[in-house]
């Protein structure tokens, strides 16, 4: 019974720490370094869009809804990057089996994205991502500003929401 | 540990995370230092249902849980994990039971050097002379307690070195590893060829382990003269230019006679190739690989799932779809040859074909199967005590260990209507993967169809009608699946698996299974009740054996 209490008490120590405003800076992108799908290093804490918000997207190429979040966003980030000038971070989490297929996938598909790969999970772990796809939107300081778990038909209708929002914040507070 | 242990760590523990909104607020004080985490429980009500075979638990629950804390500050990171498995759930190696911080470490970043000390994962390579990861979903962890450097003297040479014990459930494992890697970006280190097309990258690891002597026989009872330190040596390739790339590593161990290799005195090898082709709409991959007698572990009387210290990729796609993930392949470190090739290709929108949105075609087939084995002299292959046999390193054994060939068409019909079509055909040796002696080869043919269809922006509706058939094991499966989802918080879902094809007609078994889960922005509960089969679970290429249950299950995940 101790142990139950105390593992409630825990969780709500987290819900606490979860219960943050929308569009608040939650926290800065911490720095690890990870590779592009070339295989120079990038330091995640460098990532930028030019000054802009920029979204970074978990996935796998065996993630069904990973792959169904990147292919639906595929279809209309050119009217994204027009209108809001948002930038998408693929960060592939495939580990050495199958990372090989990580740029033949994302050539097929014809996606535009910068995709990055995570091999032995690195950043993953540095965000805390408990499970792909985990979506990221970040203000022009690279601080996390929202994040969102799972994808379901529709989810990218909020996230551009979001990015507009934030995009109109920035601007108006320059 | 003892309880009161536990106890006490539990409490330290619960302090902190309640603390953790005091240190948020005084951030000043830390001048800009940050906490996150994250948290992910699993919660499992077991029900009796001998049919499937699944019993109830004297505990009635059991409860997994995993909470991570990392604190930054500039180039400073430190973190941990918090553990509990009071009872570890069905599936999960009972030797977790307990609760505490198997997980910490703290690092620092300068511009040529980084330092880090407590419970490390790291790679090398492609991980075949080392690889330390977690998987916590598989009850997977083969962390490295101890210290690594990183030391970078110029822009595109990096320098690493490792030094620690494995983890071992709650304890170390025997065994102490040793190692270091380097690696070169040769368009980074040479001037004037920065800007080259061609891309060159080389690196090189070795990798020592020592394990203290110990009493190991052979079969006629002479002590064995066991190596107390056995090294690993790899060396890699990449080479890119334009559209095409080419990544080879091979991989060289010493004599390391093992439980799992059944005590031969053979070195290891291993070599793994991958090619690749990629334009816009187009990739291509083909991989070969070999490996012979590579297991590696910091325990020589392991046998299972722990202590890796290498990992050997799997050159299989891995599956998601239920019926098409009920025979995954595991690779076999004591020896196998395979190949595998995929096609990506993207037919324009516009065309016949590609109808108004375009159409998405993915092809796969791989094969794996054993090397070829020569007895030495007359004594049998792979006796305890011996070099244990020859093998030619291209020639091709006798017995097939996997094969699978699958095709998938993605097609969007219209804004509110799209569908995934996956055909499959795979020889799975039921025998060698999953070590059950004289059973058949399972010939399986899969179809599988995935629909969606977009009532309003955010009401859907998705639908995956599953059908394996195959005259072996179980026979054959119907699967049909129904998803509700109101984008981006809810889910409801109802699935049926269906084991029409059982040879045994008390054994046509039912699995319904329904779930409802909730999500907001990274938090996200889950719960599901209904029955599910005895499987194999795989992620990332570890698998676990989970056993039949009836009962509720909760899930409970947030990122902060």
């Amino acid at each position: 019974m101790k142990k139950l209490l105390v593992l409630t008490l825990i969780f709500f120590a987290g819900a606490h720490l979860m219960a943050q405003e929308e569009l608040k800076p939650q926290f800065k992108i911490p720095s690890v370094n990870i590779t592009d799908v070339d295989g120079n290093k990038i330091n995640t804490a460098e990532l930028n869009n030019g000054g802009k918000p920029y979204i970074i997207s978990f996935w796998a190429t065996w993630c069904k809804p990973c792959i169904k979040e990147l292919t639906t966003i595929a279809d209309v980030y050119q009217d994204w990057q027009d209108e809001t000038g948002i930038k998408l971070f693929a960060v592939s989490i495939d580990n050495s089996r199958s990372v090989a297929q990580v740029k033949p996938l994302v050539n097929g598909k014809n996606w535009d994205y910068k995709v990055l790969l995570d091999v032995n999970n690195e950043f993953k772990r540095a965000m805390n991502v408990n499970a792909v796809p985990h979506t990221f939107l970040v203000n022009s300081k690279g601080e996390v500003v929202w994040q969102h778990t799972s994808f379901s038909e529709g989810a990218e209708l909020e996230l551009i929401k979001l990015v507009r929002e934030l995009v109109k914040t920035e601007e108006t507070s320059k | 540990m003892s309880k009161n242990q536990i106890l006490r760590i539990t409490g330290i523990l619960a302090l902190l995370l309640l603390s953790v909104p005091v240190f948020v607020s005084a951030q000043n004080f830390l001048s800009g230092g940050q906490v996150n985490g994250n948290f992910q429980m699993d919660a499992q009500f077991y029900r009796t249902d001998s049919a499937i075979q699944a019993y109830s638990v004297p505990e009635k629950m059991m409860m997994n849980s995993w909470t991570n804390l990392t604190y930054n500050l500039g180039n400073f990171n430190a973190g941990m994990r918090f553990e509990t498995y009071l009872n570890p759930v069905n599936g999960y190696d009972p030797r977790y039971k307990g609760a505490g911080v198997p997980y910490w470490f703290a690092d620092y970043k300068s511009d040529q050097f980084q330092v880090t000390a407590g419970n490390i994962y790291e790679q090398f390579g492609s991980g075949m002379a080392f690889r330390t990861y977690e998987e916590h979903n598989l009850g997977y962890d083969n962390s490295l307690r101890g210290v690594r450097v990183k030391f970078t003297p110029v822009d595109g040479v990096e320098f690493k070195g490792i030094w620690g014990t494995q983890r071992y459930f709650w304890d170390q494992g025997a065994g102490i590893v040793r190692g270091g890697d380097v690696d070169f970006n040769l368009n980074r280190v040479i001037r004037h060829f920065e800007s080259s097309k061609l891309k060159v990258q080389l690196g090189g690891s070795f990798v020592s382990k020592y394990q203290a002597d110990e009493t190991i026989t052979d079969n006629d009872g002479n002590e064995l003269i066991l190596p107390l330190n056995v090294g690993i040596t790899a060396g890699r390739v990449n080479l890119g230019y334009d559209n095409f790339s080419l990544a080879t590593e091979y991989a060289y161990k010493i004599n390391d006679p093992s439980a799992l290799n059944n005590y031969i005195y053979r070195p290891g090898q291993s070599l793994l190739v991958t090619a690749t082709y990629s334009k816009k709409g187009l990739g291509m991959m083909l991989q070969a690989k070999r490996i012979d007698n590579m297991s590696y572990k910091s325990k020589r009387t392991e046998t299972g799932n722990v202590l890796d210290i290498n990992y050997l990729p799997a050159i299989t796609r891995q599956h998601t779809y239920s019926l098409a993930a009920m025979y995954p392949y595991a690779t076999q470190p004591n020896g196998e040859m395979g190949v595998q090739g995929q096609v990506n290709y993207k037919i324009k929108k516009g065309t016949w074909l590609g109808g108004h949105y375009g159409t998405d075609i993915a092809l796969n087939f791989s094969a794996i199967a054993s090397p070829k084995y020569e007895m030495i002299d007359t004594i049998a292959i792979s006796t305890p005590g011996t070099k244990g046999y020859e093998s030619p390193f291209f020639a091709i054994g006798d017995e097939l260990y996997y094969r699978d060939i699958n095709l998938e068409i993605g097609h969007k019909f219209s804004k509110k209507f799209k569908g995934i079509l996956t055909l499959m055909h795979e020889d799975y040796n039921i025998e060698v993967i999953e070590g059950h002696p004289g059973e058949e080869m399972v010939h399986a043919n899969i179809a599988i169809a995935d629909l969606t269809y977009k009532f309003t922006d955010t009401h859907s509706l998705r639908g995956e009608f599953q059908v394996l058939q195959t005259k072996q094991d179980d026979g054959s499966w119907l699967t049909g699946l129904l998803e509700y989802t109101i984008a981006p918080k809810w889910f409801f879902s109802v699935t049926d698996m269906y084991n029409y094809g059982n040879d045994d007609s008390d054994n046509r078994l039912h699995y319904p299974l329904v779930a409802v889960a909730y999500n907001n922005n990274a938090n996200r509960i889950q719960v599901s009740y209904g029955k599910q089969r005895e499987g194999i679970v795989c992620v990332g290429g570890v698998c676990r054996n989970v056993p039949a249950s009836n009962g509720f299950t909760i899930s409970i995940t947030s990122s902060f």
